[in-house]
């Protein structure tokens, strides 16, 4: 019997192994006198555990914060403007991946603009650039790359492959961001262990959290995104707290290793750099937490191309807006007076009701049963 | 509301359901239209009447074709409310340049469809618009039915009534979306659409009181399910692992980041029954190959009115949402 697709998540989302891991939990917990803050770094997971009601396992003293992890929540107001005019501009196509569309700018989203008559493509592969780019010679297409070191290498790729097939009509406006700088900034805050964003650690190796049981003195877990994978994380950075241990683990080894996929982190090295300083949407500056195209493909770079149009001007969120204080994990989304009312999905005032995997959506949609 | 028309403003949801009540229902406004059935009852309860326009691409896709899609789409809204589907009006809008022997197709699979649901087109309209004015064709049809039983409602459902699902959701979604330009999956995956006015004439012929009925559309059976618990301000409580999802539909949703229960379907319903007559109405409809796979799934409550809630096989609940925004996968 070969290997179907259902193999991947059927027995991850298996009722009987997700109670069972309740119970462990549970009991295990009940051995602490203390409360635990686990942050869920990435989106995903913010997702899984909204979804599939996980907080309503956890027993009284394990707690939730929702991280920052979503590519699209965090990306600063003036950037997303960036999309917009970038295209609006008459000889422009525009490609981005899907989550961008409904995240409103100071102009209006994408979904505003394409209405508008701007020529927006939504794609699921950064390689479909190659496709458009030959189908309309006449245009400028520029991909609007989004997304943590998971989607970082399909960008690096698509680089490549205009280089080395000389395509002339493709360019690039990059917006990637790194999971490990985030953490830092969040790790002195009340979390006491973090779950971390397995997809990352696929390409980037389980060896970028090494710093955290050791500098920071706060467990991580690497988990998977079903919500078995969850709940077993969940049990082992439990099972730390109970022993008296503080180690970086691997839950979600049937694909992350040490050293993660080296090809692909090459091929980003060769491409990017870090940038010296990136404005988190609700967090504010982190050093060198995001990537930009290197100098000599500045010929490439939309940014560079277009600077006379694109505005540097820093935009803020509405001052009601507290997603700053719930990526720290000091409020809870509904400890804000817009949330649900003036701020909902459809029409986010903040970081975290953009996208589906923002805090707040994820309230939104799943967690008015809390 | 947005001062342009976007995508989102005909994805059967929540943006959809705006448009409609703050343009049409408050220019249109009277008291058939505000019952907000899929078909309108007229002339003394008689007959029901509605109409629906297709847009439909690609035009041929595995299981059915815009023709096939044109005539069940109008018959089943007339089947839904206990009506027979008889006579039907067909108005075509078509590109120039556009293909005779694509046409004829189309045509000739509406025309099957018809004779399936025993109706005919009596009237039509044809124009045609220069190249880019419309993509390729787009049909609408208009259809008046018979009411075999009357009081069929979205409007009506209580506490004694239990949901059931007549076959595996999210097929017609789902393979619209694999067969989409830039997609490039293959599968075995079939379009759902079908004419239902068989199977609801065999509940009736049953004995089946019938409280409500509702084809699972453009939104799904999230759009369903939360349509009725508004309107008829009840809770409405299903139990996810029982609702039938194929293995194809559930791979799609994963891979795009769907939710199988808000993909639009063309040949399955929703049907509200009194808890005594749900298993007789479960075994009527398994008869039928197209749902064979009929089930309860859940049951009206209380419990939060207006709402509709998830439970899993572990223990936990959630709300099932109105679908909003477009359709739209997740990156990572």
């Amino acid at each position: 019997m070969g290997l179907e697709l259902k193999n991947f998540y059927d027995d991850f989302r298996d009722a009987k192994t997700i109670k069972a891991y309740a119970k462990v939990i549970k009991k295990d917990a009940s051995e602490l006198n203390r409360d635990i803050n686990i942050m869920e770094v990435c989106g995903g997971h913010t997702h899984t555990i909204m979804k599939y009601g996980l907080p309503q396992l956890m027993p009284k003293n394990i707690h939730f914060i929702h991280g920052p992890g979503c590519p699209v929540c965090i990306m600063p107001k003036e950037r997303i403007d960036h999309a917009y005019l970038l295209s609006m501009q008459e000889d422009v196509i525009l490609v981005t991946l899907g989550d961008m569309i409904k995240v409103p700018g100071s102009h209006g989203s994408l979904q505003d603009a394409r209405s508008k008559g701007a020529d927006v493509r939504f794609v699921y592969s950064p390689m479909d650039c190659l496709k458009i780019a030959k189908e309309h010679p006449d245009k400028k297409v520029i991909f609007f790359a989004i997304g943590f070191e998971t989607t970082t290498p399909m960008t690096a790729a698509l680089i490549d492959t205009v280089i080395k097939k000389e395509v002339s009509n493709i360019y690039f406006h990059i917006n990637h961001v790194t999971v490990p700088e985030a953490m830092a900034m969040l790790a002195p805050s009340k979390i006491d262990a973090f779950l971390g964003p397995s997809h990352v650690s696929v390409i980037s190796g389980s060896k970028i959290y090494e710093p955290f049981p050791e500098k920071f003195n706060k467990p991580v877990v690497v988990s998977g995104f079903e919500p078995v994978d969850v709940m077993q994380s969940i049990g082992m950075i439990v099972k730390q707290f109970v022993e008296g241990r503080c180690a970086l683990e691997v839950e979600y080894k049937r694909a992350v290793n040490r050293e993660g996929n080296v090809m692909a982190q090459a091929l980003n090295n060769k491409y990017f750099e870090q940038r010296e300083h990136f404005r988190w949407r609700g967090i504010g500056d982190i050093a060198k937490s995001a990537l930009k195209l290197k100098d000599v493909f500045a010929h490439l770079d939309a940014e560079v191309i277009y600077q006379d149009i694109l505005p540097t001007q820093e935009i803020d969120d509405h001052k009601l807006c507290i997603c700053g204080e719930i990526l720290k994990g000091e409020k809870n989304p509904k400890d804000c007076k817009v949330f649900g009312t003036a701020c909902k999905p459809s029409n986010p005032l903040g970081s975290c009701m953009v996208s589906s995997e923002g805090a707040c959506a994820a309230y939104y949609k799943y967690g008015n049963l809390l | 509301m947005n001062t342009t028309i976007t995508l989102a403003h005909g994805n059967g949801g929540e943006e959809n359901n705006e448009l409609i009540s703050k343009v049409f229902y408050k220019a249109f406004k009277n008291k058939i239209l505000e019952q907000r059935e899929d078909a309108a009852i007229i002339h003394g309860g008689e007959l029901a009447f509605s109409t629906d326009s297709f847009t439909v691409s690609p035009l041929f896709f595995a299981g059915a074709d815009i023709g096939k899609l044109a005539i069940c789409g109008t018959c089943n809204d007339l089947a839904m409310m206990g009506a027979k589907p008889k006579y039907l009006t067909c108005s075509v809008i078509i590109e120039e340049g556009f293909s005779i022997a694509e046409l004829e197709r189309i045509v000739d699979s509406m025309k099957q469809e018809l004779e399936l649901n025993g109706a005919m087109v009596v009237s039509g309209d044809t124009k045609v618009v220069p190249k880019g004015s419309v993509d390729k064709i787009f049909i609408n049809t208009t259809g008046v039915g018979e009411v075999q039983q009357k009081g069929i409602s979205s409007n009506n459902l209580g506490k004694d009534d239990v949901i059931i699902i007549s076959r595996d959701v999210g097929c017609h979604g789902a393979t619209i979306f694999a067969a989409r330009e830039g997609m490039e999956l293959s599968s075995d995956l079939k379009s759902d659409c079908a004419s239902l006015f068989p199977q609801v004439q065999a509940l009736m012929d049953a004995g089946i009181k019938i409280t409500a009925l509702r084809d699972a559309t453009r939104g799904g059976v999230s759009a369903v399910l939360n349509e009725w618990a508004k309107q008829s301000n009840i809770c409405i409580e299903v139990e996810e692992e029982r609702v039938p999802v194929s293995d194809e539909v559930k791979g799609i949703c994963e891979l795009l980041g769907f939710e199988a229960m808000s993909l639009a379907n063309e040949g399955t319903f929703v049907l509200a029954v009194n808890k005594a007559e749900a298993e007789k109405a479960v075994e009527v409809l398994q008869t039928f190959e197209k749902s064979h796979n009929a089930t309860i799934v859940g049951k009206v409550s209380t419990a939060y009115v207006q709402r509709v809630v998830l439970h899993s096989a572990w223990g936990t609940k959630r709300f099932l949402e109105m679908p909003t925004g477009e359709l739209l996968p997740r990156i990572c």
